[in-house]
């Protein structure tokens, strides 16, 4: 078990200090100084305050990194989760509001109308591409300038609020039946006081039972084996009766319901927002790539990836009045990413070889040489 | 060694040229598959050399392993009587030596000039010197008759005009030594016979000829001499292919060492167990010939029914138009129900097992575990499905009995396949098979690329099943399994099934006759 871990962890390891030593020598030939600016960044988020808004930020990365792994997970490059949140989010935004429903029906009404939306958003791509052969990365980017852009016509010509004028193009705020109440009184219970001054969002729960549900969805149903079956050898599928087309469909549409509640936690949870309008996050479905990556596709790597991710956009938040350029967040995530599917891949090869020696001596076989397997998925573990 | 530039007394025979390639005890192995085993390979310069052997015999790997696209892992290669280490097929292309693949590699929507030099273009790296490129070529092309236009597409060539183009690339790069694997493969019988014209005119400008193939009769005609490989090792050296008749030949291809799937008493009944009626393959383009026509024959219960034929002759299409991966017109009855509308989900579950012809690409998933790939293709099926679900403790049970009962050697079933030999993996695959209890078993070189004692096993698995009822249809280019195994032999040629012969009284040779066109048989 801790061996486990540990063989899971060495490659990430490794490559945060690679992301590390790079963002150091970017800070050093721009002339500053990196020890001052990883202590700045430390203090901080070295707060309880910090760790709570770190956890709301990682959230919706989460549910992105889901989203894309599912896709991933069949070398399925679902590119398009950005229009697809977007226009989920929209759409469950102005009908979460318009409609008045009892508390948790209400919840789960926004839920349907996202996923749902999101999910058909997605399977135009798969629907293309089974009757027009049209590559799906090419038309998940494509329907993502579609959606940005539908939504951004429907949120001013059909579903903008009037009250006051409409002056401000954003949908009506969604009703207390349809909020998830913050997390801070349930952990009062056991004596975590965050502050009054920051909510833990009550989405946090539903994150974490959707990575339960990917997981299990994944490796204990038969769709998830066919899944990643598809995924690694189609031609095997073909073979064992597994309906390619069918599986594009599927899997592009639960990757585009997954991304649809991309937006949910600010629909539900953000005091801030609680509605769709202009100043909606746009480009979490493109961290979502990256952080599935990041993660393998694991979802508990996911997660491990998308806290990490918020903590360095929140670390690197207040460098800018110390004349530090915050860019540097980007530097490290950028690095961060890069290195670490270097090692992944050096550690794959390492462990396979290590596989085929084992095998080979626990069966006295001659000695096969190192393995040439064929390509997995993106971000796969073997 | 006081002059360089003479050849040695022993490089010379009394006759013949210098020796232009050595190949020395080359050993080249896979993932589960030694491919070369000490193969020895003298070319002298100024020849045309065939390289013959059957399908998984290890022509294609040695090959490479001479034009640098992979390193051996032991022996060693000598060019013009010096030791070299090729580390990729630009270093081979230095030395003179360039490969035209079987298939063609050439951009459809460039031209001919444009094909040949793309990747060593002339000119700086800003422009391109077409003047100089196209004389090149054309002065090329004349002085080996190799006459194409510069400046045609490439889709509007025929393949002969293709392979030429192919040929016209390796030569612009300065080879000598040309390599061909299988090039008659593509051609008609009259562009074979241009082709060959083509490289006799280029040997009689100092180029080395090497080519691979498995059509005996153009080897006997063309070749001036003639290496065969069984099994990864050089079997037979020939300096005068006039001195060999196409049967010995075809007994040094097949061998006789082997363990031999000797014949048993017969257990055929007269119960049909799968019928084919008319099944017939199209071919993606239109007006083409079919790539399987007209196919109707019965294999009943306890029967093996083999089927030879050279490879690309229907064989595949006709197991994966059973199977229900290639789309086809016709019946299939199996135990008279018509499966021929099926998916291949709905067709094994009728109780169709099926071997694959390439356990990399579509028997098992090589990243999957052990207990993964025991469920491919009855994943919904007890014990290893249970609703939607997969049943893990009960595809692990399964699993260890699987590998305990055809002794497939692991270290556990949680390894990923291709930890495994190539032996090991077929028997997982073989196992897999039989334990779903299937009514009919499509085999596709079930023992290809398998070591010998896996090859047994899985003999003794088959005969078993026979002799247990069970209809199989074997497919192999191993001639003496196909003889051995099977109860009824039918050839395929073209598409059609051309002869049916009883494998108590066939030789490979005569086999090996009806197979090419040679002799004709009544179907």
């Amino acid at each position: 078990m801790w061996e486990k871990i540990w063989r899971g962890s060495l490659a990430p390891l490794i490559a945060a200090a690679a992301a590390i030593i790079i963002s150091s020598i970017t800070l050093i030939i721009s002339g500053n100084d990196p020890i001052e600016a990883f202590r700045e960044m430390w203090k901080t988020i070295d707060s309880t305050q910090s760790v709570v808004l770190i956890v709301n930020t990682a959230v919706p990365y989460y549910i992105a990194g889901v989203a894309a792994a599912i896709g991933f997970k069949m070398n399925l490059f679902n590119i398009g989760t950005n229009g697809q949140y977007l226009l989920a989010a929209l759409v469950a935004g102005w009908a979460g509001a318009e409609v008045s429903l009892p508390p948790v029906i209400h919840v789960a009404f926004v839920f349907l109308v996202a996923i749902t939306v999101g999910g058909c958003w997605a399977l135009i791509a798969g629907i293309l591409n089974v009757t027009r052969n049209v590559n799906v990365v090419v038309s998940t980017i494509m329907l993502n300038y579609i959606g940005i852009g539908l939504s951004a016509f429907l949120l001013s010509e059909v579903f903008r609020d009037e009250v006051n004028g409409g002056l401000v193009a954003q949908t009506k705020k969604m009703p207390e039946s349809a909020r998830l109440p913050a997390l801070n009184p349930l952990f009062e219970l056991f004596g975590f006081h965050f502050g009054s001054n920051v909510e833990l969002f009550g989405f946090l729960p539903f994150a974490i039972l959707l990575g339960i549900a990917y997981y299990v969805l994944l490796n204990r149903s038969l769709f998830g084996y066919e899944l990643r079956l598809s995924g690694m050898n189609p031609d095997a599928a073909l073979s064992a009766g597994v309906n390619p087309k069918r599986m594009v469909l599927i899997t592009l549409f639960m990757s585009g319901a997954v991304a649809g509640m991309i937006g949910l936690p600010f629909l539900m949870s953000d005091p801030s927002f609680l509605k769709y309008g202009d100043a909606f996050p746009t480009m979490i479905g493109f961290t979502g790539l990256g952080i599935a990556l990041l993660g393998r596709n694991h979802p508990v790597g996911i997660g491990a990836a998308a806290i990490v991710w918020a903590m360095i956009e929140r670390a690197t938040q207040r460098l800018g009045p110390l004349g530090i350029p915050p860019e540097i967040g980007k530097i490290l995530q950028g690095s961060f990413l890069l290195a670490a599917v270097i090692a992944y891949e050096v550690v794959r090869r390492r462990n396979d070889a290590a596989a085929v020696a084992a095998a080979a001596a626990a069966t006295r076989d001659e000695k096969p040489p190192p393995p040439t397997p064929q390509m997995a998925p993106i971000g796969a573990t073997s | 060694m006081s002059d360089d530039g003479d050849a040695t007394p022993t490089d010379r025979q009394p006759s013949g040229a210098p020796i232009a390639i050595q190949l020395t005890d080359i050993v080249k192995r896979f993932p589960g598959v030694v491919a070369n085993d000490g193969v020895n390979l003298t070319v002298r310069a100024g020849s045309v050399h065939a390289i013959v052997g059957e399908n998984g015999a290890g022509k294609s790997t040695l090959m490479k392993t001479l034009y640098g696209a992979h390193k051996p892992d032991e022996g060693t290669i000598s060019v013009n009587g010096r030791v070299e280490v090729f580390s990729s097929p630009k270093d081979a292309i230095a030395e003179g030596i360039g490969m035209v693949f079987q298939a063609f590699m050439l951009a459809a929507n460039l031209t001919v000039w444009e094909n040949i030099v793309l990747g060593d273009e002339p000119g700086s790296a800003f422009s391109l010197n077409i003047g100089k490129a196209r004389s090149r070529i054309t002065e090329l092309g004349a002085r080996y008759g190799l006459d194409v236009d510069p400046d045609a597409l490439i889709s509007d060539l025929g393949v002969g005009d293709k392979q030429r183009v192919e040929i016209l690339k390796v030569l612009y790069r300065g080879a000598k030594i040309l390599i061909l694997d299988e090039p008659t493969a593509v051609l008609v019988p009259q562009e074979v016979d241009a082709l060959f014209e083509s490289l006799r005119e280029l040997t009689t400008e100092g180029a080395t000829i090497i080519f691979i193939s498995h059509k005996l009769d153009e080897v006997l005609k063309h070749a001036d001499a003639i290496t065969v490989i069984r099994q990864g090792r050089t079997v037979g050296e020939i300096d005068d292919p006039s001195a060999v008749t196409s049967h010995e030949l075809a007994e040094m291809m097949v061998g006789s060492e082997l363990p031999t799937p000797e014949t048993r008493d017969s257990t055929v009944t007269d119960i049909p167990v799968l019928e084919l009626r008319n099944l017939t393959v199209a071919n993606g383009d239109a007006g083409a010939r079919k790539m399987l026509d007209d196919i109707t024959f019965t294999v009943h219960r306890g029967e093996i029914v083999g089927i030879a034929g050279v490879e690309g002759n229907g064989q595949s299409e006709l197991v994966k138009a059973i199977v229900g991966l290639d789309r086809s017109t016709g019946t299939i009855l199996l135990d008279g129900l018509d499966i021929a509308r099926l998916s291949t989900r709905e067709r094994r579950d009728a109780g169709i097992g099926y071997i694959a012809e390439d356990r990399h690409k579509d028997g098992l998933v090589m990243p999957f575990a052990l207990w993964e790939n025991a469920a491919l293709g009855h994943q919904h099926r007890a014990p290893y499905g249970r609703g939607p679900w997969l049943n893990v403790a009960g595809a692990r049970t399964q699993t260890e009995a699987i590998v305990e009962e055809f002794d497939v050697r692991t270290p556990g079933i949680n390894v990923p396949a291709f930890t495994l030999s190539g032996g090991n993996q077929q028997k997982l695959v073989v196992g897999r098979e039989m334990t779903a209890d299937p009514k009919v078993l499509v085999a596709a070189h079930p023992t290809r690329g398998v070591d010998v004692g896996a090859q047994a096993v899985i003999w003794d698995i088959l005969r078993d099943a026979r002799a247990a009822g069970l209809g199989t249809i074997l497919v192999s280019a191993d001639l003496e399994e196909l003889i051995g195994l099977s109860d009824r032999l039918l050839v395929m040629l073209r598409g059609q099934v051309v002869a049916e012969v009883d494998p108590a009284s066939v030789t490979p040779a005569e086999l090996g006759s009806y197979m090419t066109g040679a002799k004709a048989g009544a179907a």
